[in-house]
């Protein structure tokens, strides 16, 4: 590939998905793009990009796709998903007993096991919230990652991964070598192909954002504007989860550390946080 | 450093857990059946266990009821480690007392998480 080929690739990605791919990086585009090359039959990665350069729409949604990670699991780092258990769900429970309806974003949802857990989460938590109106919406830019959420199939080393074998019992059922997601869980869940770069406006306003490990991938820019738009998302006393490796503080002002060593921020509005946030523990 | 009794009738299973569980920061210690499990937490108990079910002499959830009739045995952390995978056998190990459940075949990823869950990291 010339130097020609992967500044072309590399700006591709960058329009379509906000994913920075550096030099050092080049070895990525060979490794994911050969089954791209592969499956639709190409000679090579060079005849691919010649495509890509033709301008042929499916095919660059195809490589945008492959090119992006997917890496996730359920309940992933544990100790942010306890503090929603413990901390964010009870003040919710609290803070919404008028209205009774709690919507939750997942914003890089990748194959579910992460919005799935926070259903879980959900169905845990001290306070009921059966009988209340609860939408867990997963997003996502990859068709591929969201067919697989839609499923909620997963197979015996997934559902190791983080999952307690408490939840594995009450949520899923066993299908051959494999676990399914259960009725129950499965009608709090819904799932949308959006791009986190696109306006998020039309998905409607949330008590709980989830962007965990999906910033990593972008410039700071990107993740100022992507940041921003979550913000205005969220309720006031909304609470934003980030990757346990990620920032927001220096990056964007609507947000104010809570946890920051687990990712959690809340709302900042007006030079100041909301001092009901339903991050901070009462 | 915390201690983790690992108990189970292959060798080559011993060993793999033993490495991927040293990596988590514990002292292992190893057992190839429920009596031997036994004898070494009369010695002393251990903060964790890894349990097997299916093991000669005495089984997995034999010596998980032991256990948990010795004095300090209601502290221990157990995970019954094991190739069966259906539910029934699930529920009974957690109705027995077992605090976990690792489906066999694992790796160092499932490990850390099980471990991470409860709290041992
Ligand atoms: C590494 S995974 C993280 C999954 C999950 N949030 C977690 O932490 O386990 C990142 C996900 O973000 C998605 N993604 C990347 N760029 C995106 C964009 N511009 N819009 C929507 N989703 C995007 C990828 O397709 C992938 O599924």
């Amino acid at each position: 590939m010339t130097p020609d080929d992967f500044t072309f690739v590399a700006r591709l990605l960058k329009e379509r998905s906000g994913l920075i791919l550096t030099k050092d990086k080049s070895y990525l585009l060979e490794n994911r793009l050969m089954p791209v090359v592969r499956a639709r039959m190409l000679k090579n990665l060079d005849e691919l990009i010649e495509r890509l350069r033709g301008g042929q729409i499916d095919l660059t949604e195809t490589v945008v796709d492959a090119m992006l990670s997917k890496d996730t699991g359920f309940f992933r780092d544990w100790r942010p998903f306890q503090h929603l258990r413990d901390v964010v769900l009870p003040n919710l429970h609290a803070a919404r007993l008028g209205k009774r309806h709690i919507r939750v974003l997942c914003a890089g949802a990748s194959t579910g096991q992460e919005v799935y857990s926070l259903a879980m989460q959900i169905t845990e938590a001290a306070e009921s919230f059966s009988g209340w109106q609860v939408q867990a919406l997963g997003v996502d830019i990859s068709r591929e990652a969201l067919t697989a959420a839609e499923q909620g199939v997963y197979n015996q080393f997934e559902v190791q991964h983080g999952l307690p074998i408490r939840a594995l019992l009450r949520h899923f059922n066993k299908e051959q070598d494999s676990w399914r997601i259960n009725e129950g869980l499965r009608r709090m869940v819904s799932f949308r192909p959006w791009n986190l770069l696109d306006d998020l406006y039309p998905l409607g306003r949330f008590d709980i954002v989830l962007c965990r490990n999906v910033l990593a991938y972008f410039d700071q820019q990107t993740k100022l504007a992507v940041l921003q738009k979550l913000s205005r998302l969220l309720f006031e006393d909304g609470v934003l989860y980030v990757g346990i490796n990620e920032t927001v503080t220096g990056v964007s002002s609507s947000f104010t550390p809570v946890i920051p060593e687990h990712g959690i921020y809340a709302v900042h509005r007006d030079g100041h946080p909301d001092s009901r946030s339903l991050a901070i523990a009462s | 450093m915390k201690r983790c009794l690992i108990i189970d009738d292959s060798r080559v299973i011993r060993r793999v857990a033993a490495m991927i569980i040293q990596d988590l920061g514990f002292a292992v210690e190893e057992a190839e059946n429920g009596k031997k499990a036994l004898d070494a937490c009369c010695v002393r108990m251990p903060d964790v266990a890894l349990i097997d079910l299916d093991m000669p002499v005495m089984d997995g959830m034999t010596f998980l009821r032991a256990l948990r009739q010795m004095p300090g045995g209601d502290k221990v952390v157990t995970i019954i480690c094991t190739a069966d995978s259906g539910p029934p056998q699930i529920q009974q190990a957690l109705d027995g007392g077992a605090d976990e459940y690792v489906m066999k075949p694992f790796d160092s990823e499932i490990m850390h998480s099980k471990f991470l869950l409860l709290e041992l990291l």
